[in-house]
């Protein structure tokens, strides 16, 4: 178990000995988002730029004109939501060469409530033009994004999670950027998750085995650009699709595959998300019940998904 | 500084004014106001101040120039043109679909471009990103964002402004175009941000007033700029929105109209020559 935002931390410090281009900045938050671990070690590449993100972003687009890469971090609400504008004009549109890699993504922020839980994120970054939105599943795979990143030019989203989570991919893991990656083999259905959702959905595809169903989990890292081809090939072979995510069910991984399907190949769908509501106080796996991420709640939606496509 | 070379400079701000209200014509469409207020700065910044090559915009060891106020992009777009960056006939395509230049600055297409503005605001954080970037690598090149009165009221300035002097950035040198007028009218009944100068101390800075027309007082400011150490400097220049041409001149209505015919014409009369 090992939080996403810990490998940040450590993967920083480590790109930053190979390539000394590589700057950091924060918005007072350095604790919580790891970028502490690269400070402390490369103090003269850290910038902390107080509690003001639309700034940050900006002289981030700036540093990379001057030939940096820097790497953007603060909560996820922070970094999509309140320097969204300066992310899209001083970062995207230039395609200038800058990592926006926020922590506390999603509604497992916890205790400190709706006003910190970003459920709009994915939607709001993967809408501007030239930019690459990542949401990895755990530690292994966010060592591999942000390296990742750092090698290609061009403006990155990376959302990152607050809590541990299980490891799902070995230690050297290969992380191939724009690529799904399928894992386990299914036929019945298939769930496309994201984030913390992947571990989810690989519990579920268990319980749905004990059923006798064949569930197939193809975990998208990468959510802009979409593997199109793993998702189309699901739902041609399996011909139903339940879509996870720690995010509204507007504008983020359900709603990219759900575009996609109704394009290029209708098919039984189920989006499980959060339906249009902001986030609570509570602890993290209190929240995963009460917004209807858990387990069992992907194995109703893969058997809703199952009685349609039983019923043509 | 002789006043020969003033005088040269003079000539090429009038030139460059010229050029500004001919491209405005052309293209029916853009900012004549604001790039007219700016024009003489951009000119001492670009034909004496700063350090470039035309033949390799690229150039490492080249100054640094952001339009914050990214509507005065002609003013911008001639001084280029005219130093070489890329042909004036260009400049005839202005904000027409497939031209390199865009209603608003566009480094992807624009040599000697260095970033995207024009969504107001955001120029000296890039400019301090840029200051910073250079001092990491030992460079002594210059980073300049001139940036207008109206848009002071965007708070990512101050948090920007507050940073440049938290980081002692002094190879950065700000430009306030100071015309006192934006879009509906004063800057001081739209949204007051006088007096500018005591904003920019506190904050920290250096800060030098001038006439943002008066050539020989740019040059000099911008040499005591470059002297300071310690704290960015910057140069609060009072301007005319419109100068040159009377029929423009303190009106926010030029703020974001383009000359017509008979504009153009009696504009050119103003500054010294005919249509040809």
């Amino acid at each position: 178990m090992k939080a996403t935002r810990d490998a940040y931390g450590e993967t920083l410090a480590q790109l930053g000995e190979q390539n000394s281009n590589i700057v950091v900045l924060d918005a007072d938050l350095s604790g919580s988002t790891k970028t502490g671990v690269f400070a402390r070690k490369f103090p003269e590449r850290f910038f902390n730029m107080g509690i003001a993100e639309a700034n940050m972003v900006g002289t981030a687009a700036g540093l990379a004109a001057a030939g940096k890469i820097p790497f953007v971090s603060t909560f996820a609400i922070f970094a999509a939501g309140r320097a969204w504008e300066q992310i899209r004009q001083s970062v995207a549109y230039p395609k200038a060469n800058v990592k926006i890699v926020p922590t506390h993504g999603g509604i497992t922020v916890g205790e400190d409530g709706g006003s910190h839980q970003s459920v709009e994120d994915i939607a709001i970054m993967r809408a501007i033009p030239n930019m690459t939105v990542i949401v990895p599943a755990d530690a292994a795979e966010t060592r591999g994004a942000i390296t990742a990143a750092a090698a290609h030019n061009g403006p990155f989203y990376i959302r990152l999670g607050r809590n541990k989570v299980p490891a799902i991919f070995p230690d050297d893991h290969d992380f191939v950027l724009g690529k799904g990656v399928e894992l386990a083999a299914g036929t019945d259905m298939t769930f496309i998750t994201t984030g913390i959702m992947t571990a989810q959905a690989i519990q579920a595809a268990a319980l749905l085995g004990e059923q006798g169903i064949s569930a197939r989990v193809v975990h998208i890292a990468t959510i802009k650009p979409l593997d199109q081809e793993i998702i189309l090939n699901a739902a041609r072979e399996t011909g139903a699709i339940v879509t996870a995510e720690e995010h509204s069910v507007i504008g983020g991984l359900g709603s990219a595959v759900a575009e996609l399907l109704a394009e290029h190949h209708p098919t039984h769908l189920k989006r499980v998300g959060i339906y249009d509501r902001f986030g609570t106080s509570g602890k993290a796996e209190e929240l995963i019940k009460y917004f209807g991420l858990t387990p069992a709640d992907l194995v109703e939606a893969a058997q809703e998904v199952l009685a349609k496509k039983q019923n043509g | 500084m002789e006043k020969e070379k003033i005088e040269l400079l003079e000539d090429k701000a009038r030139n460059l004014r010229v050029s500004i209200v001919k491209t405005l014509h052309k293209s029916q469409s853009g900012h004549t106001g604001g790039s007219l207020s700016a024009i003489d700065m951009v000119t001492a910044l670009y034909f004496h101040e700063m350090r470039h090559d035309p033949e390799n915009p690229l150039w490492e060891g080249r100054d640094r120039f952001v339009l914050s106020k990214g509507h005065a992009a002609p003013a911008q777009y001639v001084a280029l043109a005219e130093a070489g960056y890329f042909p004036k006939e260009d400049l005839m395509m202005l904000r027409r679909l497939g031209s390199h230049l865009q209603g608003h600055p566009d480094s992807k297409g624009t040599p000697g471009v260095e970033v995207c503005t024009g969504s107001l605001g955001q120029g000296l954080s890039m400019a301090n990103g840029m200051a910073l970037g250079l001092r990491l690598d030992n460079s002594d090149s210059r980073v300049y964002v001139l940036l207008g009165d109206g848009e002071l009221q965007e708070g990512q300035v101050w948090e920007a402004a507050m940073a440049a002097a938290h980081y002692r950035l002094d190879n950065l040198c700000a430009l306030v175009d100071a015309n006192a007028l934006q879009i509906d009218g004063e800057v001081e009944k739209v949204m007051n941000v006088f007096p500018i100068s005591d904003k920019f101390r506190t904050f920290g800075w250096n800060v030098i007033e001038i006439d943002g027309h008066d050539m020989k007082a740019i040059i000099e400011a911008l040499a005591k700029a470059k002297a300071a150490k310690g704290k960015p400097t910057v140069l609060v220049a009072t301007t005319v929105k419109g100068k040159g041409v009377p029929r423009f001149e303190h009106k926010a209505s030029y703020h974001g109209v383009a000359p017509n015919d008979d504009e153009l014409n009696e504009a050119l009369m103003c500054l010294g020559c005919f249509e040809d």
